[in-house]
């Protein structure tokens, strides 16, 4: 009996008690929409594709991010500039399908798709949840800001030759003998 | 039987067998880059290093190389020695150096043998910080990118090219960490085989051109195990699609047919699938006028035709389409869809095929003998594959060699360089000279009346009679050495066919065959040539009259009302007078096919076809070997599989016509044990097509419903149009792409193979359908054709790898390949007849022009014609007259490769 009482009656007084107490305590939540509350940079919201420093596309369309996506929710294919960039002839995310778990980023070896704080993304219909390249693509380079892929890779394409790449030797002389 | 121990633990293996090939014959991981299964080992890249211990006692041992290490009996040896692991991890450490930071951007990402030996040594953090080597690439053409500063230098593509294939034009250049792999010049690489270097490069630097231009990774692709149908060699090949288009082609390993290699023509022939031509509906059309017509309405306009109709197959359709339309048509009025000449050539072949005394080699077992003779066949032209095959085949002199002297056949250099230039022999007596001339030991280049003499008299030799009559001395020893190599080898091969248009010429091959058969006492290897994929099957199911002159005659008397054309241009199989007239004589003539043809142009209904990787359907290649391939995707269109077209039931599915063919034509009968039974799939579980990385799966149709559509259903098929599925790592039965864990690359086969090169595990090869042999024939009694008329020139007819098969002649990168119809003179004749290399000639009675092409080997008195898609070789009287003729603006052949051009420069 009296434990009865010792789990249903004080518990419901301590409960009452801290409703009561939680009346005088500062707010934890705020009056969105009229007030946005901060979002950390490293949020997991909408998907972006950046550009590198020179204003280029970063996206290579390497697949990376489609074959990590847990939901199979990004679909792209690949193209080639006359210099031999590869870009992402069209880039699809389907946002009603995505988790925002961030694997696209984490795979990306281009730092091309980014993560954003940004999580208004409610559209009344679910069609418009599918975006496309030019949905998604920014004009900045987002939160990397110096890291331009085709001066790293070994590709030659317009403005940076054989051997012009970071770390890179001119090219070897075929016909050459000498050590 | 030998044993050693790996790890502790005792395996079985043969003697004969390097340490390296042993272990992953059983399965065990271990890194490599320069050995490939077929080329041996040189252990240049020193990545496969082990741990080999004295005997059990000894506990330091020492570091080899597996691949350069006999599996003795009792060898101990340890893969997961630390110093071993180390070993290995610091190599590929020392060839990472050099590597550019192209992963993402590399068509091999993704199915790469280095990342996955980067990953299985350890190596993950590149410690030295000094700059890299850059290399300037080259252009090879069309089918092939090059990207040197990917290159490791394993050698591997060299010692294909060069050693396997025999390609004189790729090498390896400059010295030491400079060492460059490339032609003296920019340039295409002339090797018909050249695409395999994509497959062999273990890295990026050889890349697939045309899948490049429309790329996805591998995991990607929509996969499923499939036949070439570019010629009757049957290869099979796993093609793969994305986003409904087909992207690329890649080998699939069969152990008795193509093994590891392909052609340039079926790895980079299928973009006609792609091609926007192709048909979509079914059209109604006459009078300059075309009207679209409803799928089932065009179905039902088939079944529901009155009065007689007469169906002409084709040997590029499958045994299913044909069978079909034998059904819809009845027997009687089944036609083949090739010239008369063709129709009695494959029926002479599929006569020997049966006789007793001879064996039809599979590619695997033209390999393995060791003398040959090519009658009248440009091999390498008509069937690339096993031109392949008896390149490897003249080795086998360099085999027996270090068979004698001891050398481990695995020691490619080692046997190589024993061997030097000694080769078994391989006579070559052809209408022109061509590309194995290199390795023969004989050629012989003139007409068919002197082949078939020449070839008489062999047979003569061997059967002990004396043949020397009307022979020069030259020609006498000639005929005595050849049938001396042949009589005298272990394992003799006749390789004769139809492509020369003699039927003398197989004749002569058979007597020659048969009289070495009866001088040993042995089944005589004899290789029986078609042109065709399916040529064999559409032989075994029509009567022997029924070639395409009696169709055609049938339709010009008007006794039959409608004409079904099954995926075959008459225009390429008659003369065109002939199809015009017979065509009038109907009253509809209904066409199916893929691509709009000249035939199709002039039918009243037009129906489209599935092209190969649109259908699950079965093949018979050139040694009577139904094999079966797997549908790889759906088409959008209104196009069905061309059986859908003529069975009344518009579903029919193609196991039950599998079986039916089975029951009602005696020859198919082991066909259908070609379809894997769903039940006797693990837990009666379908094998999925797409792999389990498959990605894009609620994105790539997202942009026309975000509602996703249901997964389509295979109903024909044990395979499955996703994900879904139990996939072929765990039981190869249905083995499209293969991949097993820590193996993305091609090279993961050997995960799949019961011993390397060997069979793969739960293997179909195929059934060889005419393997009950009837008695054996006699000899042919062979007349050569004494047609003294000397008005013009002997027509013979000439060859490409790429443009006389008529659907990959449509592909974008075969076209850049193609040359123009073009005549092959004799210096001679050229002079005398006052025409120059590169210039036109009209032949004589037709409006036909083509090229002239002198070449130096050509018989006087012969002209070697190659029609091209511009020529009608029906439409030519077998003496041709020659003018010139200046009008051949905007055509050449400046893409032909032969090795006896006269002018080079033009």
């Amino acid at each position: 009996m009296f434990k009865l009482i010792q789990d249903t009656l004080i518990s419901q007084v301590v409960t009452l008690w801290n409703v009561f107490r939680h009346l005088f305590v500062k707010a934890d939540t705020v009056e969105y929409p009229d007030q946005q509350p901060y979002m950390f940079p490293r949020w997991r919201g909408r998907i972006i594709l950046s550009r590198d420093p020179d204003g280029e596309e970063r996206c290579v369309a390497c697949n990376l991010c489609a074959v990590a996506c847990p939901v199979d929710c990004i679909a792209l294919q690949k193209a080639e500039t006359d210099d031999g960039r590869w870009y992402p002839e069209f880039f699809r995310i389907n946002f009603s399908r995505c988790i925002m778990c961030g694997f696209c980023e984490e795979a990306c070896p281009t730092h091309a798709i980014q993560l954003t704080p940004d999580f208004e993304m409610a559209e009344y219909k679910r069609q418009d949840m599918v975006w496309e390249k030019e949905d998604l693509l920014i004009s900045g380079t987002g939160k990397y800001h110096d890291y331009n892929f085709y001066r790293v890779a070994g590709l030659a394409i317009a403005g940076k030759d054989k051997g012009e790449a970071l770390n890179e030797d001119k090219p070897v002389d075929v016909r050459s003998l000498l050590p | 039987m030998a044993k050693i121990i790996v790890d502790g633990v005792e395996y079985e293996v043969d003697s004969d067998n390097n340490l390296l090939q042993e272990c992953l014959s059983h399965g065990l991981d271990l890194p490599y880059f320069c050995w490939h299964p077929c080329m041996g080992s040189v252990g240049a890249c020193r990545q496969c290093a082990v741990k080999q211990y004295k005997d059990a006692d000894d506990e330091k041992g020492m570091l080899v190389m597996s691949c350069m290490t006999p599996a003795t009996d009792g060898a101990i040896i340890s893969i997961k020695d630390q110093q071993a692991v180390q070993m290995r991890e610091r190599v590929i450490e020392s060839l990472m150096t050099n590597h550019p930071h192209d992963c993402p951007v590399c068509e091999e990402g993704g199915e790469c043998h280095l990342q996955d030996m980067t990953l299985m040594s350890g190596h993950n953090y590149r410690r030295y910080d000094k700059k890299k080597r850059t290399h300037r690439n080259q252009y090879l053409g069309p089918f092939i990118s090059h990207e040197m500063n990917r290159c490791i230098a394993c050698y591997r593509c060299v010692r294909y090219y060069d050693d396997y294939a025999g390609g004189t034009d790729l090498a390896a250049m400059a010295s030491h960490n400079h060492v460059y792999f490339g032609r003296h010049q920019e340039g295409t690489l002339e090797s018909e085989f050249s695409g395999n270097l994509v497959e062999v490069c273990p890295t990026g630097v050889f890349t697939d051109k045309v899948f490049s231009q429309r790329y996805s990774r591998k995991w990607d692709l929509q996969a499923a195990p499939s036949v070439c149908t570019g010629c009757a060699v049957g290869c099979n090949t796993t093609p793969g699609e994305r986003y409904g288009e087909l992207r690329r082609v890649v080998n699939r390993y069969n152990s008795e047919v193509n093994g590891y290699f392909l052609c340039d023509r079926g790895r980079f022939g299928f973009g006609y699938v792609n091609s926007a031509e192709r048909l979509k509906v079914p059209v109604r059309q006459g009078d300059g006028q075309q009207e679209e017509l409803d799928a089932n309405e065009a179905h039902q306009l088939v079944q529901r035709l009155d009065g007689k109709i007469i169906g002409i197959g084709s040997p590029r359709a499958s045994n299913e389409s044909n069978f079909a339309l034998r059904n819809l048509v009845g027997d009687d009025n089944f036609y083949a869809g090739v010239s008369a000449k063709q129709h009695a050539a494959n029926q002479l072949i599929l006569e020997l095929h049966r006789d007793a005394a001879f064996h039809v080699p599979s590619v695997r077992e033209i390999e393995s003998c060791d003398a040959v003779l090519v009658l009248g066949e440009d091999v390498t032209n008509v069937a690339p594959r096993i031109a392949l095959a008896l390149r490897q085949s003249v080795r086998n002199k360099a085999k027996e060699l270090a068979e004698s002297a001891n050398i481990p056949q695995w020691q490619d250099a080692a046997v190589r360089e024993l061997a030097q230039e000694d080769r078994s022999p391989l006579a070559i007596f052809s209408n022109y000279a061509s590309r194995l001339d290199d390795v023969a030991s004989d050629t012989v280049v003139a007409g068919n009346q002197k082949l078939v003499k020449l070839g008489s008299a062999i047979a003569a030799e061997l059967a002990g009679e004396s043949a020397s009559a009307g022979l020069d001395e030259a020609e006498r020893e000639l005929i005595g050495r050849v049938a001396q190599q042949l009589s005298s080898a272990r394992r003799p091969l006749i390789v004769a066919g139809s492509s020369a248009r003699s039927m003398e010429l197989i004749k002569v091959g058979a007597n020659i065959a048969r009289a070495l058969g009866k001088r040993s006492g042995n089944v005589i290897d004899f290789a029986l040539l078609l042109p065709e994929v399916n040529s064999l099957g559409l032989s075994l199911l029509v009567q022997k009259d029924k070639d395409l002159s009696a169709a055609l005659g049938v339709m010009e008397s008007g006794a039959a009302k409608h004409c079904i054309v099954l995926e075959n241009d008459l225009y390429r199989r008659a003369a065109t007078s002939e199809v015009d007239a017979a065509i009038a004589g109907v009253d509809s003539l209904i066409v199916i096919d893929q691509l709009a043809t000249p035939t199709s142009a002039k039918a009243d209904i037009v129906l489209p076809a599935t092209a190969f990787s649109e259908h699950e359907a079965t093949y018979v290649n050139y040694e009577g070997r139904a094999q079966l391939s797997y549908q790889v995707h759906r088409n959008h269109s209104a196009a069905r599989p061309a059986w859908r077209w003529l069975c009344e039931n518009p579903a029919q599915q193609v196991e039950e016509l599998v079986d039916r063919c089975a029951e009602s034509v005696s020859a198919f009968k082991g066909i259908a044990s070609l379809l894997p039974d769903l039940n006797s799939m693990i837990a009666g579980m379908r094998v999925p097509r797409q792999s389990h990385r498959y990605s894009g799966r609620t994105a790539m149709k997202a942009h026309v419903n975000v509602h996703e559509p249901k997964q389509a259903v295979d109903s024909d098929s044990v395979m499955s149009f996703s994900m879904e599925g139990i996939p072929a790592s765990k039981d190869a039965t249905v083995l499209g792409a293969s991949w097993a864990p820590g193996w993305n690359s091609n090279q993961s086969i050997s995960k799949f193979q019961d011993e390397i090169n060997g069979k793969l595990k739960q293997e179909h090869c195929g059934e060889l359908l005419l393997k009950d042999k009837q008695a054996s024939g006699d000899f042919f009694n062979v007349t050569a054709d004494q047609s003294d008329a000397n008005n013009g020139l002997e027509v013979l007819p000439a060859y490409q790898i790429f443009g006389s098969d008529e659907l990959s002649a449509h592909a974008p990168a075969i076209r850049e390949r193609m040359t123009d119809a073009y005549l092959s003179l004799s210096p001679q004749d050229a002079e005398q007849l006052g025409l120059k290399h590169g210039q036109g000639a009209g032949i004589a009675g037709t409006d036909y022009v083509a090229i002239v092409c002198i070449r130096e080997k050509i018989q006087p008195g012969t002209v070697a014609v190659y029609c091209g898609t511009e020529i009608n070789p029906h439409d030519l009287p077998e003496r041709i007259v020659l003018n010139a003729n200046a009008d051949i603006a905007e055509r050449g052949i400046r893409g032909l490769i032969v090795s006896d051009l006269l002018e080079e420069s033009y």
